[in-house]
């Protein structure tokens, strides 16, 4: 089965880094996205049924989706040509940045469990992005 | 543990659809290559329906009880899953880097898994 059209060709260095900061935005976006969909959901709880109008005038909500489709194409954008194999673990540092906003934003503490996390996936993407540029 | 096997599957599969997601998201974007007007093709539109799938699932098997210190270890499969249909269908080399860089990366949303209890 193939699925790759022309992709064996190989991806000229400049290029793959140029992916890997695609990426990089798309988890830039991606993270506000989520908070902004989660705090918009909380405002939909209390509703007995799911309005359309009620979703579409949902400020957060609406927001949220238009940024997870803006990051949404620079992940396509990156993977025109850059590897998957690189680029998809590169996705993990949206929990990162989640993290980071939900401190900021309501105040959710970082224990030292997801401290080291977040240490250990930007020592992860770290070593991806080195890799990339070889 | 109290977190019941029904939502361990749906992670589960959650994360394999989503990986399959990954795989046409991924061709779909090379036809990129020959112009933006390509952006409409059903790669990508599958690509992208798998993934919406895939989080319907995920929301559905991380609800309470679930337990999110046990389920994260099973969303980060999904990386596993992503490496081998790489490797599998567009031929990408598995270099070193990748194997320390995913190593760590899976550790780290591990951690962040027990962090978020």
């Amino acid at each position: 089965m193939s699925l790759a059209a022309t992709n064996s060709v190989a991806v000229p260095e400049k290029r793959s880094w140029r992916s890997v900061g695609l990426v990089f935005g798309c988890t830039l976006l991606g993270a506000p996205a989520q908070v902004l969909m989660k705090t918009g959901a909380k405002g939909l709880e209390n509703l007995g049924h799911l309005g359309v109008l009620a979703v579409l005038t949902n400020i957060p909500l609406m927001a949220g989706f238009v940024l997870y489709g803006l990051s949404a194409l620079l992940l396509v954008m990156a993977l025109k040509d850059g590897e998957l194999s690189l680029l998809y673990p590169v996705i993990a540092l949206t929990y990162v940045w989640v993290a980071i906003l939900s401190w900021l934003i309501i105040h959710e503490q970082i224990n030292s469990w997801k401290g080291l996390g977040i240490g250990l996936i930007v020592a992860g993407v770290a070593v991806l992005g080195r890799g990339s540029r070889r | 543990m109290k977190t019941p096997v029904s939502h361990m599957l749906l992670v589960l599969f959650a994360s394999f659809i989503g990986s399959f997601g990954a795989v046409f998201l991924k061709s779909g974007a090379e036809q990129l290559r020959k112009g933006w007007l390509y952006l409409f093709n059903w790669r990508l539109a599958l690509g992208a329906g798998l993934f919406v799938l895939s989080s319907v699932f995920y929301i559905m098997g991380l609800r309470p009880p679930a337990e999110l210190s046990v389920l994260y270890p099973m969303v980060a499969l999904g990386y596993i899953w992503t490496l081998l249909w790489s490797c599998l269908f567009f031929k990408e080399r598995f270099t070193r880097e990748k194997f320390i860089g995913l190593f760590l990366i899976l550790a780290g949303v591990f951690c962040v898994g027990m962090g978020s209890r």
